[in-house]
């Protein structure tokens, strides 16, 4: 065998090894998806939407859930975006290379490695307890902004690196300052990139219980939360909170809840390639 | 070459050295520059012509590790002191780059841009102002009915004069161009050459360039820099007719470079 078809074999091989993987992770998903599906699906249905929870599983209701989740989704991002985005502009427009932002940028880069758990203790001996706003909605949505902060600050600056330094260039060679340069040309230039750090990060901050758990989300919530001090529950709550009875009926229910979190991520993941494709289309370099 | 009364002086460096960390890249620099006139700047890649232009509108600032010694005196004025605002020196002294970098956004937009950020608002100022910067550059024409398209739609020579127009909305009185022509094709060249010949009766312009033909076309007066030093700066005609300089001599006869 001459080394040219060696080569080529080698070359063939390494293809099909690639596309095995890819078919095994697609396959799982795929699996899994169906089982829940299939298990879950015709227990949807507008009561099942506006219900709250109840000891019969039948009558039970992902309502609270729906509105803690929504809640926590809009306090959250209120509290990360500006402090994300704000954190992302000083390290890539202002900070000067120094010790301090030297130790400030490996930290951040830790803080994104950090189990989700730990968050939750934070939270818990911060905000809930030390900063007295208990088990509320508030205590929970800083506890999620803590863990989604590093993504957003991650995203925001990768976006507005990708915009070249000749616009940078061109902006102060007018005359504009740091300020100016970033409000007029930077961000609207890397927009499209903060918006998909945003959304792919709240899109995480839906899915995460454990912190809410240490910080005292409810199991059972029979109201929906009206102000911030409120206490709640979110929908990855209740569904473990399903999930963990023994009854067949809550089992359904658990996927059923489970098949509108992922339709809800989906969703967010959607508009977040949509954004990015719509904003890589009007910026070319 | 002439002696310039201070008068004349438009820009001047004066034992000037300039640093980046460790590396010394421009060596005991003197250098009067007259108003109304186009100096061309030559010299091999690295010979530190770039960042004496740039010293000018104060635009290595941003450069890790920037260091100089001496004075750079623009009408004047010494631009590295304390008190001077380097917004206001910009809006003085245009600068256009080697690369067309027009921002994303529409043509007008990028014209308007230094008018905005000087926080005027009155429309009719603006769109004149937008609309006599085309026409000195020489651009109008060609865009005058789709102001609103984007920039980055424009050809490479078309983005060039477009930054250059984008500069005279300032009505700065000195131009920096750092090789404005080095990415464009040769008919886009001669337009922006025509255009600095233009440009001249006006405004003071220094030229960073490597084309050796283009430099004794356009310019009036040549300063020839070699690994950090002024080697010779005269007149363009005897720079390139009878150099002082051996090395000169054989930078421009292409013997190295």
């Amino acid at each position: 065998m001459t080394n040219s078809e060696k080569n080529r074999i080698k070359d063939k091989a390494f293809q099909w090894f690639g596309i095995t993987c890819t078919i095994i992770g697609l396959l799982v998903l795929a699996i899994f998806i169906g089982d829940i599906i299939a298990e879950g699906f015709a227990r949807i249905d507008w009561k099942f939407l506006t219900s709250y929870p109840s000891k019969k599983p039948e009558k039970a209701g992902l309502y609270s859930a729906m509105m803690g989740t929504l809640w926590m989704l809009g306090l959250t991002a209120i509290i990360a975006i500006p402090l994300g985005i704000g954190a992302g502009i000083y390290f890539e427009e202002y900070a000067k290379k120094s010790r301090m932002a030297n130790i400030l940028e490996i930290n951040l880069a830790n803080l994104a490695g950090v189990p989700s758990i730990i968050y939750g203790l934070l939270g818990l001996e911060i905000f809930v307890r030390s900063m007295g706003m208990g088990t509320s909605l508030l205590a929970g949505a800083c506890t999620l902004s803590l863990l989604i902060l590093p993504i957003i600050i991650v995203s925001t600056r990768e976006a507005l690196r990708a915009v070249p330094n000749s616009i940078r260039q061109a902006s102060y060679g007018m005359g504009a300052n740091t300020w100016q340069t970033i409000w007029h040309q930077i961000l609207p230039a890397s927009m499209g990139g903060i918006l998909t750090g945003i959304i792919l990060s709240l899109s995480r901050a839906i899915g995460e219980t454990a912190p809410l758990i240490v910080t005292g989300a409810l199991a059972y919530v029979a109201f929906v939360p009206e102000t911030p001090m409120d206490q709640y529950t979110v929908m990855p709550m209740q569904i473990f909170n399903w999930i963990s009875r023994p009854q067949h009926g809550f089992q359904v229910n658990a996927a059923a809840g489970i098949i509108i979190l992922l339709c809800i991520t989906f969703l967010l993941n959607g508009i977040a390639v949509f954004l990015r494709n719509r904003w890589q289309k009007k910026v070319k370099w | 070459m002439e002696k310039l009364s201070i008068k004349d002086k438009k820009l001047e460096a004066i034992d000037l050295n300039v640093y980046y960390g460790d590396k010394q890249v421009l060596k005991n620099v003197n250098m009067a520059i007259k108003a109304n006139t186009v100096t061309a700047f030559i010299g091999p890649s690295g010979c530190g012509k770039s960042t004496f232009l740039r010293t000018f509108n104060r635009m290595n600032d941003y450069v890790e590790g920037f260091r100089k010694e001496g004075d750079i005196i623009v009408d004047g004025k010494d631009i590295y002191q304390k008190m001077v605002r380097v917004e206001e020196l910009r809006k003085k002294i245009g600068m256009v780059f080697q690369k067309p970098n027009p921002f994303p956004k529409s043509i007008f937009e990028n014209v308007a841009y230094g008018l905005k950020i000087q926080g005027i608002k009155n429309k009719k100022l603006i769109e004149e102002t937008v609309e006599k910067s085309l026409h000195q550059s020489a651009l109008w024409e060609e865009v005058k009915d789709d102001l609103k398209k984007s920039a980055l739609s424009l050809s490479g020579g078309q983005q060039q004069r477009l930054c250059i127009a984008r500069a005279l909305a300032l009505e700065p009185s000195i131009l920096l161009m750092d090789e404005p022509a080095s990415a464009l094709d040769p008919i886009s060249t001669s337009k922006i050459e025509d255009l600095i010949y233009e440009l001249k009766q006006k405004y003071t312009i220094v030229i960073v360039t490597h084309n050796m033909q283009q430099a004794g076309r356009i310019s009036d007066n040549t300063a020839f820099f070699y690994m950090g030093d002024l080697v010779e700066y005269d007149e363009t005609k005897k720079i390139f007719t009878n150099p002082e300089k051996e090395r000169t001599q054989n930078y421009i006869t292409g013997r190295f470079g």
